[in-house]
């Protein structure tokens, strides 16, 4: 017999933790529902545009009643659970209603503040936390004019507009004298009460309530000061507390919220806690990321993994008014020994500060423009060195050079027929509706249902913004830590680790000491491990073919007719006579259909089938060519230039230096694919500075430049340091080349990696540690020795057959 | 062809692998997967003709080679969110030879 699961609380905390055990294992439990509102879950965030008219009810519902019934769950709306049994493991509602349980989650959320003062109880006083409350403000907005908010933070300012725009007068009570004062400083406070004061709203700053004045109905709010203003609405939104009566009343350790643990237990194993009502490590939450990661981590325990661990969040929020742009996440008030970066341009309206600490980004604090926030966020979250960039951090990402972003243009202004993701042509109104329609909350989400970045993934981080734009920034959060793919909670760095430290050197060990939760993986973890274990024990793994992608398998590169390209190895770029015409003798031979020059000077042969490939192998081995690897991720080319041999310009003999990097770096295996050019003086024809590796030569010896891209993003390298003989930039090149194969995330470029990691940390073990650099130096040749072999050769004399000859029916 | 016909041992399709299987009709993926089951679909992905048998095989699922669609192999529907079918063909392992029932009933 299944177990039985009770929850309490029919929210989004509470119910996203049914969805991620029902996504772990949907067989596990008999599932019971308690809700005190007669709807499914609904999106509590959207409350704020559901006030401001913008959006119905049924807009903002996450679970159809349906969806309760489809996945075999009993669902008890309009019920209260009023005791909670430990003994007898029971629960009872208000109407007597009765489910036993083996496991429980608590998900009782919270309630707004009232504050205890005399005519707290009068009609026409509402906190702002369900649909009831909205439907009370709606009706109230019909019938009178006047309106007060008590409480000038994120709900209290919302709700405002909110009535606002509903044609009331609305005047926000403040006992402080900064709006917002959790969320912003005094400067970007001033700001936004000057914009709200435009549109009309009132303030009336450190005032402190003393009583709600009126018989039956609310009509007037007298204050300390004794000063008193009529009003017909009063809204308390002073801040909210953790539901935690009915867990105190069946003896659940609380304090301010109801006390879990980094596996969301409370102190009764049986019982689970998530959400508003919870208190981890001191600290409540009242933002749907943090649940949301909750859920993850209490649904991880209810299926008895085991492993799943919440260390608390780091929290951004955002104002959902619209029209009005104000972001913050961190500690963006600077305490003793912090550096703070600002940038203010009053006539634009445009105020940024971040507060830095040991060159890494601790809070952060937006108005006006917004568009970076996400990018501050995830700075911020993953402790980004920013010493590379720190002179141009304020002006965004874009001046940085990383993907994502196209100039300052604004998501929220662009036209919904605007393309968005160049590559699979989906425009701006495709994803909102989207994200609408199908309740979207994650950019992942968004990638799978719309493909939207999830090619090339340059348009993620506008992708992003138009999420946060669409459903607020609760939601832009992506995970502190990026779990590997759907198959694992661990990220690339973990995995790695383990794989390093557990001595782990079958993909069949990893999976089970992993806990990987499918049997072999997916197209997008497998060929990650299969690289991370190749890299880590280059003597000891066995390369698994079935886990590399098609290219990889068959080397060459499957175009999108299914036939494949073929590019021999030119070391350096450099050819014979006796070499083209081989060349051209294959290509006859085999009627390749189109020949083209490569931008890493090689030749390319398209249009080959699949099955004439080992006999074309052969006769370019015959030759003297091997495979240009040009399917690889690992040495695609070194590209030179003329060079002193012949250029009147040239300082160093290029080409002869690349021939023999080529020489050295061939073969290996890497994250990506991984570009070199050498370049003869600082004119720079081999492009060297948007090469993985550049070499430019100057009068003195040579330049080293690294993380250089011409793709998607165009970026230019950073300088590593200067040397004066080849044979230190050998030693550089190989150790260089080593650190990114054991430090990089698969699929993640040099570019991509040295932002990620910091330009510091590079050199740190490549130019500053000697030792360091040449045991990675070591460890690259070591690698090498295993890794020249030439696949043509090997499949030209029989390897792997079967991936070159199609199955027949005999007769 | 309404007889089983022997296509291959199975020792000649890798584990978690597949072959293609070329007739006069139609080609079609012969998977083997980890567990050692085997399948056969047509061999071109719904979307936009990606030739599966160049796919990556991981549980009962393979992924095309071209765009990643994802496609179980027992059911031949595309996973969500994507949307989509391809042609199942009859299939059955004897004595470590892989047969491939008749077409016609399924060849569309």
């Amino acid at each position: 017999m299944r177990e039985k699961l009770v929850l309490i609380g029919n929210g989004m905390a509470g119910v996203r933790t049914l969805e991620e055990v029902l996504k772990l294992d949907p067989e596990m439990y008999d599932i019971t529902v308690f809700g005190e509102e007669p709807y499914g879950n609904y999106n509590r965030i959207m409350l704020s545009p559901v006030l401001a008219g913008e959006k119905s009810i049924e807009d903002i519902i996450l679970n159809e009643k349906q969806w309760y019934a489809d996945n075999g769950i009993t669902l008890h709306v309009n019920k209260q659970v009023t005791q909670i049994d430990r003994y007898h493991r029971k629960v009872v509602a208000d109407d007597g209603t009765e489910a036993h349980y083996d496991r429980l989650i608590i998900a009782t959320g919270s309630s707004p503040f009232i504050l205890p003062i005399p005519g707290a109880d009068l009609d026409g006083v509402v906190g702002f936390r369900d649909v009831d409350d909205v439907d009370q403000m709606l009706e109230t907005a019909k019938q009178y004019n006047k309106a007060v908010v008590i409480g000038a933070g994120l709900l209290g300012l919302e709700a405002a507009d909110g009535l606002l725009k509903q044609g009331m007068d609305v005047t926000v009570v403040h006992l402080l004298d900064t709006l917002m004062e959790q969320q912003l400083d005094s400067t970007a406070g001033a700001m936004l009460k000057a914009s709200l004061e435009a549109r009309g709203m009132k303030f009336l700053m450190r005032h402190q309530t003393e009583a709600l004045l009126g018989e039956g109905r609310v009509q007037g709010i007298r204050f300390a000061n004794g000063q008193t203003v009529p009003t017909d609405l009063v809204v308390m939104a002073v801040g909210i507390r953790p539901n935690i009566s009915l867990a105190q009343t069946a003896g659940i350790y609380c304090e301010r919220g109801i006390v879990v643990s980094d596996t969301l237990t409370t102190y009764d194993p049986r019982i689970f806690a998530v959400g508003e009502c919870v208190q981890h490590r001191g600290a409540t939450y009242g933002l749907v990321a943090p649940l949301f990661e909750q859920a993850k981590v209490c649904a991880n325990h209810l299926c008895q993994l085991g492993y799943g661990r919440y260390e608390g969040s780091v929290v951004s929020t955002k104002l959902k008014v619209s029209g009005i742009d104000l972001f913050s996440a961190g500690e963006f008030i600077e305490t003793d020994g912090d550096e703070t970066l600002v940038m203010q341009d009053p006539a634009e309206g445009i105020y940024k500060k971040l507060v830095i600490r040991n060159n890494r980004v601790k809070g952060a604090v937006m108005y006006g423009d917004t568009l970076d926030g996400s990018w501050y966020f995830q700075l911020l979250r993953e402790e980004t060195d920013i010493s590379s960039f720190r002179s141009t951090i304020l002006f965004g990402q874009h001046s940085v050079g990383d993907a994502g972003h196209s100039g300052g243009s604004k998501m929220v202004n662009l036209a919904d027929d605007a393309e968005v993701c160049g590559c699979n042509g989906i425009c701006k109104g495709d994803i909102v509706k989207a994200i609408q329609d199908k309740g979207l909350f994650t950019l992942d989400e968004v990638k799978a249902h719309t493909k939207a970045g999830a090619s090339c993934g340059s348009c993620s981080g506008l992708v992003e913004q138009i999420l946060v734009s669409t459903v607020g920034s609760d939601f832009d959060a992506t995970p502190s830590k990026k779990a590997m793919c759907g198959c694992t909670d661990f990220s690339h760095d973990e995995v790695m680790e383990a794989i390093r430290k557990g001595a782990l050197k079958d993909m069949a060990t990893l999976f089970r000491y992993l806990n990987w939760s499918t049997p072999d993986g997916c197209a997008s973890c497998r060929p990650a491990l299969n690289y991370y274990l190749l890299s880590s024990w280059p003597e000891e793994y066995e390369d698994d073919a079935q886990s590399r992608l098609i290219n990889e398998r068959v080397h060459g590169n499957i175009q999108k007719d299914g036939t494949y390209s073929v590019v021999p190895r030119m070391f350096g770029g450099l050819c014979t006579a006796n070499d083209l015409r081989a060349i051209a003798d294959v290509s006859d031979k085999y009627d390749v259909p189109q020949m083209k020059v490569t931008g890493g000077q090689r030749i390319d042969l398209f249009g080959v089938k699949k099955e004439q490939l080992p006999a074309m192998w052969k006769d370019l081995n015959d030759a003297g060519f091997i495979s240009g690897h040009a399917y690889s991720k690992g040495l695609r080319t070194v590209k030179t230039c003329a060079g002193e041999t012949w250029c009147r310009f040239g300082t160093q003999n290029s080409i002869d230096l690349g021939v023999k990097l080529e020489h050295f770096t061939w073969g290996s295996w890497m994250p990506h694919k991984f570009k070199i050019a050498v370049s003869g003086c600082p004119r720079n024809c081999a492009e060297a500075t948007i090469k993985d590796f550049g070499v430019v030569c100057i009068d003195s010896g040579y330049e080293l430049h690294v993380g250089g891209n011409g793709g998607i993003k165009v970026r230019v390298t950073d300088l590593l340091c200067k040397v004066t003989t080849e044979e230190e930039v050998e030693e550089y090149c190989g150790a260089f080349t080593q650190f990114y194969r054991e430090d990089a995330h698969y699929l993640e470029r040099t570019a991509n990696w040295i932002e990620r990691v910091g330009m510091k940390r590079i050199k740190e073990h490549v130019v500053d540690n000697e030792t360091g650099r040449k045991a990675l130096n070591e460890r690259f040749k070591v690698s090498q020795s295993v890794a020249q072999i030439d696949p043509w050769k090997e499949r030209a004399d029989g390897a792997e057959s079967h991936e070159f000859n199609p199955l027949k029916i005999a007769g | 062809m309404s007889d089983w016909i022997a296509i291959a041992k199975l020792d000649d399709i890798p584990l978690r692998g597949s072959r293609q299987l070329k007739t006069d009709t139609v080609d079609i993926a012969i998977f083997r997967t980890g567990s050692d089951e085997v399948f056969a679909i047509r061999d071109q992905c719904p979307h936009l003709g990606g030739p599966l048998s160049q796919g990556m095989v991981h549980g009962n699922t393979v992924t095309c080679p071209l765009h990643n669609w994802k496609i179980d192999l027992e059911s031949g529907q595309v996973k969500a969110p994507d949307e989509g079918c391809v042609n199942r063909y009859p299939v059955k392992v004897e004595q470590g030879v892989v047969y491939l029932g008749p077409l016609e009933s399924h060849d569309a």
